[in-house]
C-alpha cells in the first residue's frame, strides 16, 4: 500500500479555494495535467456518487467517483473506478482548513493505493509531484487569473464543417461552424484527420436518400483521433486512431460526436488517409465479394465503374480470389487504371452498351456475377450480360435510380438479384469488426490498396462532389479538414 | 457550546515544532503568558491523565488534564479542571500538520466550552487571540528563518 501526502498553503480565503475544489469537475479549469473532463450522465458535480470521466494531457484516461463531500468540513473524498494506469484501490481525500492567521487556506491532499511491484516509486512521484504538487501550482495560477491552455471540458468543442444548406446541387454545400458536444453514454468524440467522399454523399445532398434534414453535414466515413469517450465505452481510449463508416451522415466536419459502437481502432500500419478512403468502399467490397456473393476461383465477375472508388477494390480483391475480372469504364485512362488494379479486361464504353462485348469476351457464357453500381439505365444490358443462373448485385445507382425491376425478367436466366446495403451488414458490432478486420487484413496483405488521386480541403467539398458527379474522377476522394 | 478556532503556519518542520510544544509541562518555555508550571504528583508530562498546574503572568492559576497525546498525529487534547476564566466543559486541542510544500507546519488550536452567554464574545477573543494566536506568534518568532 502506497500512501502519498502533500499539503500546501494557498494565499486565498478558504471560501474562495473551496468554491473551486468542491466542484468535482473543476480540475479541467485549473489542473495542468487534466486535458478534458466531464461528469457522467450529466449529474451535478457536487452530487455524491457522481463520476468524473477525464483525460490527462499524456492521453491516459481515468474515471473517478465522488465518495464524500462536506461543505462544513471542507472535505472531498474520491476513488478511481477505472484507469489506463495500473493503480488499484486508489482513494484520495482533499481537506481544506482555514488559516485564521492571515486568512489563508491550508490544503491537505492524501491518498492510498496499490501499483504493480517495483513501480511504487514511479507512481508515488506521479501522484505526489505530478498530480498533487502540480495541482497546487495550477490552482495558485488559476486563482491569480492566469489562463490555462486546455479547453474546459464539459463544453462542446467548436469546429468547422460543410453543411447541406438545402437539398440540391454541389452549390448547396456551405461552410459553417459546428459544435461537438461532450460524448454521452456510448458515444465517442473524434477529431477527424481525413474524410472519405462517397457517392452516397451525393444522394444525401440531393435529398434522394432522406438521411438528414438541412442544414446538416453529409458524409458517412472518416478517420481521426479520439478526443474523449462517454460512459460505457470500453473499446476506445482518448488518443486512439480510429475510423468509421456508418449512418447517420455527418462526417464532413473536423470534430464530431457519434455512437462509439460503429467506430473501430485502426492498426498502426494503416494510415488515416487510407482508412478514410477505404472504410466504406473497402468494407463494401468485402461483404459484396464474401457475403452477398461468395466469389470463387474461376467465376467471371463483371465490375462496373471499374476505375471508381469501389470498382478498383472489387477488381483487385476479386482477382485475388481467383475470379476472371472484367470491368467497364468510360475512358482508356480509367481502363488502364482498372487493369493495374487487377482487371483482366476492361470494356471501354461511353454509350452504356457493354453486354455484347462481355458476351464476346466470355465466349457467350456471360458474367457469373455482376457488381452493378450503375442503376436503372443499365438494367437491360446487365440482364443481357448475365450468365445463366448468374447473380446480379445492384449495390449502387450512380447512373440513375434502379426503379422497379421486373422479376419475370430474372426467370429468363434463373437469375438472382441482390439489392444490398452496407449498413445492414455492419449493423451489429461483431459483424462490423469482422468485416473491418478482413479489410485491414486485405490492406496489409496488399490485396487492396488505396488509389487516392483527388484530395480536397474540407472547405472544397462542393468541388469534390462536382468532380465525382461529372465522372472525371478515378479511385477514392478524400477531404482534409 | 462555543468553539474557538485559531490556525497559523510556522516556518519549520512539523517534527521540530512538535518537539518544541510536545511537553505538557513546557508552556513557560514557549508561550508568552505562562510564568511557571508543574505536573501534579510528580508524574511524567506525557502520561495520559496527568494534570498540569500553571500560573499565568497575570497571577491566575489553571489546572488542566491531559486527555490525548499523539506523536503520530502530532496532537494534544486537554481539559480545564480549574481556572479563573469562568468556563465549563472546556476541552482544547493543539494539532500540527506538515506542509509538504516548503517544509512548514500548519498549526491548529481549538477549544470548545460553555460559558455565560454575555461572556461568549469576550472569551472567544481572549482565548483565540490572547492565548492561541499569542502562542503561535511566539512559535513563529522562535522559528523565524
Amino acid at each position: 500500500m502506497i500512501r502519498v501526502v502533500r499539503s500546501a498553503v494557498i494565499d486565498a480565503p478558504i471560501e474562495r479555494v473551496w468554491s473551486v475544489l468542491r466542484d468535482f469537475n473543476s480540475h479541467t479549469a485549473w489542473h495542468p495535467v487534466v486535458a478534458d473532463s466531464h461528469i457522467e450522465r450529466g449529474e451535478p458535480s457536487d452530487q455524491v456518487g457522481c463520476v468524473r470521466n477525464f483525460t490527462l494531457q499524456d492521453g491516459n484516461h481515468i474515471r473517478e467517483q465522488l465518495l464524500t463531500l462536506s461543505d462544513r468540513d471542507h472535505v472531498s473524498t474520491y476513488c478511481i473506478l477505472d484507469a489506463t494506469l495500473p493503480m488499484q484501490r486508489y482513494v484520495a481525500t482533499v481537506t481544506l482548513k482555514r488559516v485564521t492567521d492571515g486568512n489563508r487556506t491550508f490544503w491537505h491532499w492524501e491518498s492510498t493505493f496499490e501499483v504493480p511491484r517495483g513501480r511504487e516509486r514511479e507512481f508515488a512521484d506521479l501522484v505526489g509531484k505530478g498530480v498533487y504538487e502540480g495541482g497546487f501550482a495550477g490552482l495558485r495560477a488559476y486563482l491569480r487569473g492566469a489562463p490555462r491552455a486546455a479547453a474546459p471540458r464539459g463544453d462542446a468543442l467548436q469546429g468547422h464543417g460543410m453543411l447541406v444548406s438545402s437539398f440540391g446541387g454541389p452549390e448547396v454545400l456551405i461552410a459553417a461552424t459546428v459544435a461537438a458536444p461532450p460524448p454521452g453514454r456510448g458515444e465517442v468524440r473524434v477529431r477527424h484527420t481525413a474524410i472519405g467522399v462517397d457517392y452516397i454523399d451525393v444522394y444525401v445532398r440531393r435529398g434522394e436518400y432522406r438521411m438528414i434534414e438541412p442544414p446538416a453535414a453529409p458524409g458517412m466515413e472518416a478517420a481521426g483521433v479520439v478526443v474523449d469517450v462517454g460512459e460505457g465505452v470500453t473499446h476506445l481510449l482518448p488518443g486512439d486512431r480510429v475510423a468509421y463508416a456508418c449512418a447517420p451522415p455527418g462526417a464532413y466536419v473536423d470534430v464530431r460526436t457519434l455512437a462509439a459502437d460503429q467506430v473501430v481502432a485502426l492498426p498502426d500500419e494503416i494510415d488515416d488517409e487510407t482508412a478514410a478512403a477505404l472504410m466504406l468502399k473497402g468494407m463494401s467490397a468485402q461483404y459484396l465479394l464474401h457475403r452477398t456473393h461468395r466469389v470463387h476461383a474461376g467465376e467471371t465477375v463483371l465490375v462496373h465503374a471499374a476505375a471508381g472508388g469501389v470498382g478498383l477494390l472489387l477488381c483487385s480483391w476479386a482477382k485475388a480470389l481467383g475470379a476472371r475480372v472484367i470491368g467497364t469504364a468510360s475512358s482508356e485512362d480509367k481502363a488502364r487504371l482498372a487493369r493495374a488494379h487487377g482487371a483482366d479486361a476492361v470494356i471501354v464504353t461511353r454509350d452504356g452498351k457493354f453486354a455484347e462485348a462481355l458476351q464476346d469476351a466470355t465466349g457467350g457464357a456471360g458474367a457469373d456475377v455482376i457488381y452493378d453500381g450503375l442503376g436503372g439505365p443499365a438494367h437491360g444490358e446487365n440482364l443481357a450480360a448475365l450468365a445463366m443462373c448468374g447473380h446480379w448485385i445492384a449495390y449502387g445507382h450512380a447512373g440513375g435510380a434502379h426503379g422497379t425491376i421486373d422479376t419475370n425478367a430474372l426467370s429468363a436466366k434463373s437469375a438472382t438479384l441482390s439489392r444490398p446495403v452496407l449498413f445492414h451488414y455492419t449493423a451489429t458490432r461483431s459483424r462490423l469488426v469482422e468485416i473491418a478486420d478482413a479489410l485491414f487484413d486485405a490492406i496489409r496483405r496488399g490485396v487492396v490498396r488505396p488509389e487516392i488521386r483527388h484530395r480536397y480541403p474540407l472547405s472544397a467539398a462542393a468541388d469534390a462532389h462536382r468532380d465525382l458527379e461529372s465522372r472525371r474522377t478515378m479511385g477514392q476522394l478524400v477531404l482534409r479538414p | 457550546m462555543i468553539k474557538v478556532y485559531t490556525s497559523s503556519v510556522i516556518d519549520a518542520s512539523a517534527e521540530a515544532v512538535w518537539a518544541h510544544v510536545r511537553d505538557f509541562n513546557g508552556l513557560p518555555k514557549w508561550t508568552p503568558f505562562v510564568a511557571e508550571s508543574r505536573i501534579e504528583n510528580g508524574e511524567p508530562s506525557d502520561k495520559i491523565g496527568c494534570v498540569r498546574l500553571f500560573r499565568l503572568k497575570d497571577g491566575g492559576v489553571i489546572r488542566e488534564r491531559l486527555l490525548t497525546l499523539s506523536d503520530y498525529d502530532l496532537q494534544c487534547t486537554y481539559e480545564i479542571l480549574e481556572s479563573p476564566m469562568g468556563v465549563e466543559n472546556y476541552v482544547a486541542t493543539l494539532k500540527l500538520t506538515p506542509v509538504t510544500d516548503g517544509t512548514r507546519t500548519f498549526a491548529e488550536w481549538w477549544a470548545e466550552f460553555d460559558c455565560a452567554p454575555e461572556r461568549e464574545a469576550q472569551l472567544s477573543r481572549q482565548i483565540g487571540d490572547g492565548v492561541f494566536q499569542a502562542a503561535f506568534d511566539s512559535l513563529k518568532a522562535a522559528f523565524r528563518r
